[in-house]
């Protein structure tokens, strides 16, 4: 059996896809800086998709401005519509910071947006005018998660300046859960550290109720961290695939704002997959050990020999089950590298994202014990759904977008990531470290034993 | 900071005898945060219902990804119109042309999944990169013998209202290709899109009537209901910002009259029973709709006096996509004691407009083509205890403690018809009565 399949074998045409487009990862980024608003340098319609797609996952206002192009900006030139959006965003939001992002109709027309920023800087001199980051993003390349990472290199190589030595500790968490960065926050404060999470949409996309409309939210990545990250005592990256795909097209030499940091300012990086699981979360918090000096804090300590104790309390639920997982890459490989840890076998692992190295991946954070699992990048919904049946999955794992596929094998779906349209209290899932291990675990073995008390002609009322 | 640009004062009035005109059907402000979509998008969402046609989105992924079954527009048969079909473009196609792939992927999903028709959806930089999509849809058309269908949706080309213009005249391609005999008091149902179900609520109306439905255009569409529509004697249309061009198309071609409905509420849907009796100039038929107006009066108006005793007083903010449905969810509000404070739309006409400054009560807010920052003051202005809209307004009034009520695409809650006005009443009542909102305050 061929292992690595390769959608583009059968369909030339995306069929359900397993993905978004790039513009989507550069908004979450920039709704993760302080006093940001994301605007979209291309047709209305991108803003509006990616508010409407975030909104329904999140449950929470999403304001994202547009440059609104006509007929007239796509011939002549985007940089009217440009300035008159920059001054009506600046009149409506007062932002400290606009974070730029390009799209598939401003890239092909060849819209040069560090011009537009510089020309409008100019014609504002001496104004006290907002911080303007700009990533590139069109989508035509790569997916989401491109276009997230492509944005946090971008914001950290736009911001980021030398100055006194401090130490803080930047930490890019990659595309998690609100919760999860509450939680990453949590940690760090609990160890005494400085430190700062880039992004952190954990407020602004999780904020508690208000008395009045806040047209910017509070909360996010503070400007004054990222200008400082360059004095950072260490960056520590989760992610191992990350932005693969668009980066190693582009000339640039570093591919992640942990690359570009330690190049450029010599910050030490340390990459580490998506902390899911005790082996993966381990080695995070060794890493914060050793860049502290500090021991785990008891509380995460027990939170730990709990967790482990779930684990034997509940494996043989799970030992020997068949898993579907998809999703994002870097959120893939780990969530196929924890279902490892606990003796579920993933028989399908997919991704829309195209770096092709997810195979590569997983089978070295397993060992390679797996000869028989299909692992497949660019891949879209409707190819697991015609492989799916002959490979008897007992559990799908993955964002809701894969409902369809489980609800027509009657068959448990665990829902994990972005998006989750069809359930409440998708920004308060946790997904990593012992915490979002403990909430994953408890939720899968929850899933085995409802199925199995769902099919039981007895209906066990003790399992 | 403002919460109104000032470029953006011509398209806010109130009601009252001595207000400015509302200026409308302009493109949106950049920078203004609309809540509009784009050409695509209008474009996409009037064609989606036509469950047995393949909808094959030629761009990169994200146009595709985020229609993916995006509307609940019901079908009673087959379900293509649920998958989501993209050429998915990459740089390469971008460099040296998509025709290649989109050939490939019309073949390939035509044979797939046995359509009966296929729409092409042009996106934003189709046009630029100079697809000849008219050219590679012929040479399909040939080779499949289905229709296949190009819609000209590049986002930038205009406004969402410019999308349900290319819808029609995608239509507009299939109506006439059919040849089945004509039937006697045949109506196409123009603009309603199965949401939840809604049509076939409104369709055991009128067969009680004795009324025979040609095409439903486009819920729980057909491409060959599509392709006889000219064969029916009056086109009944709702929505009308996306159905109308549809039906003057069809006037001036085929001789087909239309009128405007809406299904909204207990008044205008009796109307729409009652206009179409009368169009037909048949005794009986209006005598069984007095009939099924009757009947359901008498089932409704005790539970909604209840509703209203409950929520006399509560004041309503609405926003949706359309002018027209605003105008008749004015009216269904009113019916259960509340008053609308706000109204406004997305792609509103002035006449429309116009009729709802007449509607209201003095003062009340009328907004064309507004954005987070203006609904959060007004409803603030206003004090409005409700807002009415789509998934994107929802949580601008959740944040600030107004109830909601789903009234858009999405919904999964049937709001048309009689049984439609119960559960609207429902739904407003369950929003505004919850005891949640004493934390809120």
């Amino acid at each position: 059996m061929e292992l690595a399949i390769n959608k583009s074998n059968t369909f030339t045409s995306t069929r359900n896809a397993c993905k978004l487009c790039s513009p989507l990862g550069a908004s979450l980024v920039f709704k993760g800086i302080e006093g940001c608003i994301p605007m979209i340098h291309g047709s209305q319609g991108c803003a509006t998709y990616i508010r409407r797609y975030m909104i329904s996952h999140y449950k929470e206002p999403v304001d994202i401005a547009s440059s609104n192009f006509s007929e007239e900006t796509t011939i002549y030139g985007g940089n009217k519509n440009f300035c008159t959006s920059i001054d009506n965003v600046r009149k409506m939001y007062n932002p400290a910071v606009i974070g730029i992002a390009s799209t598939c109709l401003s890239e092909t027309i060849g819209e040069d947006i560090p011009r537009l920023i510089k020309e409008y800087a100019q014609l504002h001199e001496g104004e006290q005018i907002p911080v303007f980051i700009h990533a590139s993003t069109p989508s035509y390349q790569g997916s989401h998660m491109d276009g997230f990472h492509e944005t946090v290199l971008s914001t950290v190589a736009n911001l980021a300046t030398e100055g006194a030595t401090s130490k803080q500790i930047n930490i890019f968490s990659g595309f998690i859960s609100p919760a999860d960065i509450r939680y990453i926050k949590e940690i760090c404060d609990d160890f005494g550290v400085e430190y700062m999470v880039f992004p952190d949409y954990s407020d602004t996309l999780d904020n508690p109720h208000w008395k009045d409309y806040q047209l910017i939210p509070e909360g996010g990545t503070p400007v004054a961290q990222l200008k400082n990250a360059a004095n950072a005592i260490a960056s520590i990256e989760f992610g191992t695939i990350m932005n693969k795909v668009v980066s190693t097209s582009k000339s640039s030499a570093a591919h992640t704002a942990g690359e570009w940091l330690e190049k450029h300012h010599s910050v030490p990086n340390t990459r580490m997959p998506l902390p899911i699981g005790i082996e993966a979360s381990d080695l995070f918090f060794k890493t914060l050990e050793t860049i502290s000096g500090i021991a785990t804090p008891r509380h995460h300590a027990r939170e730990r020999g709990r967790l482990i104790d779930a684990y034997v309390d509940g494996h043989k639920y799970v030992f020997g089950k068949r898993a579907v997982v998809f999703g994002e890459e870097d959120m893939v490989l780990s969530m196929v590298a924890f279902l490892h840890e606990i003796g579920i076998e993933t028989v399908l692992a997919g991704s829309g994202g195209e770096s092709n190295s997810l195979k590569k991946e997983i089978d070295a954070r397993t060992s390679g014990v797996y000869p028989n699992m299909i692992v497949m990048n660019n891949l879209d919904f409707e190819t697991i759904n015609e492989m799916v049946d002959e490979l008897k999955p007992d559990i799908f794992i993955g964002n809701s977008k894969g409902y369809y596929i489980a609800r027509r094998l009657k068959k448990p779906i665990v829902r994990i990531g972005f998006p989750i349209h069809d359930r409440f209290g998708a920004q308060r899932l946790h997904h990593i470290g012992y915490r979002g291990t403990q909430e994953l675990f408890d939720r899968i073995v929850n899933a085995l034993i409802e199925y199995k008390q769902e099919h039981s002609p007895v209906g066990y009322k003790y399992i | 900071m403002n919460a109104i640009l000032k470029d953006r004062n011509s398209q806010i009035t109130r009601a009252g005898a001595d207000t400015k005109t509302i200026v409308c059907n302009k493109p949106s402000l950049a920078g203004a945060v609309s809540q509009r979509a784009c050409v695509f998008c209008g474009s996409r969402v009037v064609l989606y219902p036509i469950a047995d046609a393949l909808h094959l989105i030629h761009g990169p992924i994200g146009c595709a990804a985020y229609t993916w079954d995006i509307r609940g527009a019901m079908s009673s048969g087959p379900e293509i119109h649920r998958m989501s079909f993209s050429t998915d473009l990459h740089e390469k196609d971008v460099v040296f042309g998509g025709e290649k792939k989109l050939e490939a992927a019309l073949l390939e999903l035509i044979d797939a999944y046995n359509p009966k028709a296929a729409f092409v959806y042009s996106t934003c930089i189709v046009g630029v990169i100079g697809d000849d999509i008219e050219s590679i849809c012929r040479k399909v058309q040939a080779l499949k013998q289905i229709p296949v269908i190009p819609v000209h949706a590049p986002g930038f080309q205009g406004t969402k209202k410019d999308g349900y213009r290319a819808a029609c005249e995608a239509l507009e391609v299939l109506v006439g290709t059919g040849n089945r005999p004509a039937q006697e008091f045949s109506i196409n149902i123009l603009g309603d899109f199965n949401l939840a179900g809604e049509l076939w609520i409104l369709i055991d109306y009128y067969k009680r009537m004795g009324i025979h439905i040609n095409a439903t255009i486009t819920g729980d569409g057909r491409v060959e209901d599509i392709a006889n529509a000219h064969k029916a004697q009056l086109n009944v249309v709702q929505c009308s910002g996306s159905m109308m061009y549809l039906a003057k198309q069809m006037k001036e071609k085929y001789g087909i009259p239309f009128m405007k409905v809406s299904y909204f509420g207990i008044e205008d849907m009796s109307d729409a029973l009652y206009e179409v009796a009368t169009f037909f100039k048949n005794n009986d038929m209006l005598a069984k709709a007095k009939e099924i107006v009757r009947l359901e009066f008498a089932r409704l108006m005790p539970e909604l006096a209840v509703y209203k005793q409950a929520l006399q007083g509560k004041k309503a903010a609405i926003y949706v996509g359309g002018s027209f449905k605003a105008i008749s969810l004015i009216k269904a509000l009113r019916l259960i004691g509340v008053q609308t404070v706000v109204v406004g739309s997305q792609t509103g006409t002035a006449d429309e407009y116009e009729i709802i400054k007449q509607l209201c009560d003095e003062g009340t807010i009328i907004v064309d083509d507004s954005n987070p920052a203006e609904l959060s003051a007004f409803v603030k202005e206003t004090k409005a205890d409700i807002f009415i809209g789509g998934v994107k307004e929802r949580p601008i009034a959740y944040k600030i403690g107004l109830g909601f009520c789903d009234h858009n695409h999405e919904r999964k809650e049937a709001l048309a018809g009689y049984e439609g006005m119960l559960n609207f009443a429902k739904e407003i009542y369950a929003t505004a009565m919850s005891p949640v909102w004493k934390f809120t305050k």
